[in-house]
C-alpha cells in the first residue's frame, strides 16, 4: 500500500512539474485527488523539491529532491563533501537555502518564527562528534535534556535504551568514543521524536560496537520513529535502511532499496573458476545452468569456483565513477 | 497534547545545570572565588598607608576587587566560553532542541550572579577580618550596592553574550578578550586610585562601565566625606546608575540581535 502511494506521488509529482504546477490550464481536479489521498495516508513526514545550496559559487546541494515516509529508515549515502550534511542540516533548521521547497513535518524548518520551537520539540537531532567538557554525568545530561521537551521520554528508560545503564552515574569524559556517540543518540531521542535525524552515526566505532549501535537504531523503528541517516559505511546503509539515496557533487544519483540499487538485483551474476592454470569469468543470467555445465566439464571439485553478485559496494562505486567521469 | 516548558522554567534548568557544570571543574571554582581576595591581599600588603580622609588603600582597592570580580566572571567568562562553546558543539546541540536562547541567557546570568555572589562574599569576609574592611552599616548603602550589584551583573553578562561574537575561535578567544580586560580595569581605577590617573585615562573610562562600576561600589564602602575627592567632589549615584542602565540595555539589545547559536 505504501509504495502504491508513493507511485501516485511520484506520477504526480512528475506531471506536476510537467504543468508548471497548478497553473491556468492544468488538469488541477485530476491531482487534487492524489494530494487529498496522500495526505490522509499522512506517509510523508519530509517533501523536498529542487533543493539549492550554493557556499561560495561551490554548488554544495544541486537540485535535490525527496520525499520520506512515515516510519522509514532512509540513508543518505555518499563520499564526503558530497552534500550529504549539508541537506541534512537544511531538513534539519540549522542552515538556510538558496531556492527549493522544503517541509519537514508540514514545517519550513528555515522558518525562525511561531511554530519553530514546536517543530524541534517534534524532532531529535543527533549531530556529528561534540566534545564539550563533559563535566556532568550520563543521566544528569539526559535528564536535563529532557527538561526542554513537551513530551520527554523517562530518562532512566532512554539511558538503559542506549546500553549506558551501567555508566549512568559516570562523568561524560570518562566514556569512551562509542559510549559517548551513544549518549549523543540519547539526547536525540529523549524527547520521543518523530523524527530523528542521525549524522554520520557510527564513525569511529569498533564493528561490535557499531553491531549494537544498529540493534539500537532498529528498535527505535519498532517504536515508529522516522529516520534520516546519513553514512558512508555501505554495510550501515545495507544493515539499517528500507530505502538509500546516493548523492555525489551535489545531486542524487539513485534512490532505491539496497537490494535494488543500480539495478543490484537484476544484474548479472559472476560465475569465475580456474581451468588449465587460469582463472576464467564469465557473467550470466543463468549461473546454475553455467555452474551444471561446468560440472560436467570437470571431474569432482570445480577449481577455485565462485558465484557473486555485485555487492552494494560495487554498485556504489561504480556510481560514484559515473558522476565523476561525467562532469570532468 | 502537553506544551512546552516555560523560557523561565528552562532558563532556571539552565542556570542550575550551568551552575552544576563550573562546580565540576574544582580548580576553577577555588581560584574563582578565591582570585579577588588574593588580589586584595597583595594590593594591601603592597600599597599600605592612607589616600585621604582616612581611607587605607586596602578599603579603597575592595570597591576594585568587587568590580573586577564582576567583570571577570561575567563579561570576560562568558566571551571566552561561549564561542567555545560554539566550538565544541554544545551551542548547537542546544539549538536543536525547542530551547529559546532567552532561557540560555538566563541559565548565564544565573550563573554570574553566583558565582559573584560567592566570591563576593569570601572577599567581604576576607576583608572584614584580615585587612580591616569596615562594612557599611545604613540599608541606604546596601541597597545602592544591590543595585549597582543588579545592574553589573547583569550589564556585565550582556556584554560578555554581546561580546561572544567577537572572537573567531573558541581558541583565540581568550587572546582577544583578556587584553581588553587588562586594560579596561587599569583605565577604570580597579589597581590604582582613579584621580591619580592620566586625564585623558579618565576621560576615556568615564565613556565605559567599569569606573562607574567602581565608584559606584566606593560610594557604598568608602565614607561619604571621601567623596570629596573623587572627580567631582560627590559620589554622583544618579548618573552611575543611569550610565550602568543604559551599558545594561546596550548590551541586552546587541546580544539578541547578533546572537548566534553556530558558525553558518
Amino acid at each position: 500500500m505504501l509504495h502504491q502511494i508513493r507511485l501516485i506521488r511520484d506520477l504526480h509529482s512528475s506531471a506536476f512539474d510537467l504543468w508548471g504546477g497548478y497553473g491556468e490550464g492544468s488538469p488541477s481536479y485530476l491531482f487534487a485527488f492524489f494530494d487529498s489521498a496522500w495526505q490522509d495516508e499522512d506517509v510523508s513526514v519530509i517533501e523536498v523539491r529542487n533543493l539549492h545550496k550554493t557556499y561560495d559559487r561551490l554548488e554544495a546541494v544541486d537540485g535535490i529532491d525527496l520525499s520520506i515516509d512515515q516510519g522509514e529508515i532512509f540513508a543518505i549515502l555518499g563520499p564526503n563533501g558530497a552534500g550529504k550534511t549539508t541537506t541534512v542540516e537544511i531538513l534539519e533548521g540549522f542552515r538556510t537555502r538558496n531556492s527549493g521547497e522544503v517541509r519537514v513535518l508540514d514545517f519550513d524548518p528555515q522558518f525562525k518564527g511561531k511554530g519553530a520551537r514546536e517543530f524541534r520539540d517534534r524532532i531529535g537531532i543527533v549531530l556529528q562528534s561534540t566534545s564539550d567538557a563533559g563535566d556532568l554525568t550520563v543521566y544528569e545530561t539526559i535528564h536535563h535534556f529532557s527538561g526542554y521537551y513537551s513530551n520527554p521520554r523517562n530518562p532512566l528508560e532512554v539511558v538503559e535504551s542506549i546500553g549506558l545503564g551501567e555508566k549512568k552515574r559516570a562523568l561524560v569524559h570518562t566514556l569512551s568514543g562509542g559510549q559517548r556517540r551513544r549518549l549523543d543518540v540519547g539526547l536525540g531521542i529523549v524527547g520521543n521524536p518523530e523524527l530523528l535525524f542521525l549524522d554520520e552515526p557510527t564513525t569511529g566505532f569498533d564493528p561490535e560496537a557499531r553491531r549494537d549501535f544498529w540493534e539500537l537504531i532498529r528498535g527505535l523503528r519498532e517504536l515508529g520513529t522516522t529516520i534520516v541517516l546519513t553514512t558512508h559505511y555501505l554495510e550501515e546503509a545495507e544493515a539499517l535502511a528500507d530505502r538509500v539515496a546516493v548523492i555525489n557533487r551535489g545531486k542524487i544519483l539513485e534512490i532505491d532499496t539496497p537490494a535494488n540499487l543500480g539495478d543490484r538485483s537484476t544484474s548479472l551474476a559472476r560465475v569465475h573458476w580456474e581451468s588449465a592454470g587460469k582463472m576464467n569469468e564469465q557473467f550470466t543470467d543463468k549461473p546454475t545452468e553455467v555452474v551444471a555445465k561446468l560440472m560436467k566439464e570437470f571431474t569432482g571439485e570445480i577449481p577455485k569456483l565462485a558465484v557473486s553478485r555485485a555487492t552494494l559496494e560495487d554498485v556504489y562505486l561504480q556510481m560514484i565513477n559515473d558522476s565523476d567521469g561525467e562532469s570532468t | 497534547m502537553k506544551s512546552l516548558p516555560s523560557t523561565w522554567i528552562m532558563g532556571w534548568r539552565r542556570g542550575m545545570i550551568e551552575i552544576r557544570q563550573f562546580t565540576r571543574q574544582k580548580e576553577s571554582v577555588v581560584f574563582t572565588t578565591l582570585f579577588p581576595v588574593i588580589l586584595m591581599a597583595i594590593f594591601g600588603s603592597v600599597f599600605t598607608g592612607e589616600i585621604s580622609h582616612g581611607v587605607k588603600f586596602s578599603q579603597y582597592f575592595l570597591a576594585g576587587m568587587i568590580a573586577s570580580g564582576l567583570i571577570n566572571s561575567g563579561f570576560q567568562q562568558l566571551a571566552i566560553n561561549i564561542p567555545m562553546e560554539r566550538d565544541d558543539g554544545s551551542l548547537k546541540r542546544l539549538r536543536g532542541t525547542p530551547i529559546p536562547a532567552t532561557s540560555y541567557f538566563i541559565g548565564k546570568t544565573i550563573l554570574v550572579f553566583t558565582s559573584i555572589f560567592v566570591q563576593v562574599f569570601f572577599l567581604l569576609i576576607g576583608g572584614v577580618l584580615f585587612f580591616g574592611i569596615h562594612l557599611p552599616t545604613s540599608a541606604h548603602k546596601w541597597l545602592i550596592f544591590a543595585l549597582i550589584m543588579f545592574l553589573g551583573i547583569g550589564g556585565s553578562t550582556a556584554l560578555g553574550v554581546a561580546f561572544s561574537n567577537v572572537p573567531k575561535s573558541g581558541r583565540g578567544a581568550s587572546a582577544v578578550v583578556i587584553p581588553i580586560v587588562i586594560i579596561l580595569q587599569f583605565f577604570s581605577g580597579v589597581f590604582f586610585v582613579f584621580t591619580q590617573l592620566p586625564h585623558w585615562m579618565q576621560q576615556f573610562a568615564s565613556v565605559l562601565p567599569l569606573k562607574w562600576l567602581c565608584q559606584g561600589i566606593r560610594s557604598v564602602f568608602l565614607p561619604d566625606a571621601f567623596a570629596q575627592s573623587e572627580v567631582t567632589h560627590s559620589w554622583e549615584t544618579g548618573r552611575t546608575l543611569l550610565v550602568l542602565s543604559i551599558w545594561l540595555i546596550l548590551g541586552l539589545v546587541i546580544s539578541i540581535r547578533t546572537f548566534k547559536w553556530n558558525r553558518e
